[in-house]
């Protein structure tokens, strides 16, 4: 029980000045995964049941390794900030911290998996 | 972490099952009713109750007159206009969070289950605790903030600009799009709401108001104001017909705005 006024309750420690970057990050990702994801699913389809040889000669293009990178960048990076705002709605105290940091431990490692494995295939 | 359970004390109970009315004929509608008393020490219990709608008024809360006057009491809410203007009678009826008085019982079907506004304190019975709420509001500092000399008449707006502020100024405060935000209710005690930031768009988009980018630097923060998921309740349930949401979404847009 601690006597503090509703209004210091509600004032809390104040605004933190950001979130709009967060929000905008999004935005744009959102926007850009809208466009990238289904190109990328349909070259990945166009693969699919292909020998080994097709596969990495379809990986190895440029343009396909390229749009691969972006899909695995962007797409994790939007899971990591999606994941972060989902854990801050449900988590409290030193959960929500230690899942905030889990969370991204794991976009930045599969974030380096795949950009090493796309970079072996394609250079 | 958020609680799927009611804590032990809080789980509801069934309760008392009140006697139809004396000389009551076909026209008896059946209420039930949340029940807590804080100084019983018993658990929140669901009372019945039975209604001549041929005896009282159409809307819900007419109906809860009838049960204070002529059945029970001790059954505890909030009311004082009856029409939708003060926001005292705002409770959950048939699962949506709305104002008694402007709420007519024939827009419900079956049984009339009416409880308090969800995920908040309860005082006693339907009524909840808004003091939070109400600091919540003081918080966005919900008056006229200027830097310039006091005019000699008045602040002038011209009828576009106050036109901006129709949707906004009608809000009664009656906390029932707060309390039915699950982003609210997770994290109510950072999180504004949709009635404070509805407020504070309110003031944001007076255009006689000085004070604008201050207002946008108390709000920009990821829990005060970009906890709205746009999940859209707020909107849904208004018993004035405003749109919290699409206010939010404004004070977004203004934030990206100056940042972008």
């Amino acid at each position: 029980m601690r006597y503090l006024t509703a209004r210091k309750r509600a004032e809390g420690l104040g605004a933190a000045h950001t979130g709009t970057e967060h929000h905008w990050y999004m935005t744009v990702s959102a926007v850009g995964l809208a466009l990238i994801v289904p190109l990328f699913l349909f070259f990945f389809g166009r693969a699919l049941g292909g020998t080994h040889d097709e596969v990495m000669a379809t990986f190895s293009h440029p343009a396909m390794a390229i749009l691969t990178l972006l899909v695995i960048f962007v797409g994790l990076q939007h899971f990591r900030k999606g994941a972060q705002t989902m854990i801050e709605d449900y988590a409290r105290g030193m959960t929500r911290k230690v899942l905030i940091i889990a969370v991204t431990v794991l976009s930045y490692g599969l974030i380096a998996t795949g950009v090493f494995a796309v970079l072996k295939i394609a250079l | 972490m958020v609680q799927f359970r009611l804590p032990k004390n809080s789980r509801m109970t069934t309760g008392k099952t009140w006697p139809k009315p004396e000389g009551a004929g076909k026209a008896v509608r059946k209420f039930q009713i949340y029940r807590w008393n804080p100084d019983d020490g018993a658990n929140p219990r669901v009372d019945t109750y039975f209604v001549d709608t041929d005896d009282c008024g159409p809307m819900v809360l007419d109906a809860l007159i009838y049960i204070k006057t002529k059945i029970d009491p001790t059954l505890t809410f909030r009311r004082s206009c009856r029409e939708g203007i003060c926001g005292s009678c705002a409770m959950n009826i048939d699962g949506i969070n709305t104002l008694a008085c402007i709420y007519g019982m024939d827009e419900i079907k079956g049984d009339v289950k009416i409880y308090p506004l969800p995920h908040m304190p309860v005082v006693k019975d339907l009524i909840p605790d808004l003091t939070h709420f109400y600091a919540q509001h003081a918080s966005i500092m919900p008056w006229l903030e200027t830097k310039t000399n006091r005019p000699a008449k008045e602040w002038k707006q011209s009828i576009e600009d106050r036109e901006k502020l129709d949707g906004l100024y009608e809000c009664v405060m009656c906390a029932s799009c707060s309390t039915s935000c699950p982003s609210y209710w997770w994290n109510g005690d950072k999180y504004l709401g949709p009635a404070a930031l509805l407020h504070a768009y309110r003031w944001i988009i007076d255009s006689r108001d000085e004070a604008t980018g201050e207002r946008l630097d108390d709000l920009e923060d990821p829990f005060k104001l970009y906890r709205c998921h746009t999940i859209m309740n707020c909107t849904k349930t208004c018993p004035k017909g405003l749109n919290p949401a699409k206010a939010i979404a404004e004070i977004k847009k203004m934030m990206v705005e100056r940042a972008v």
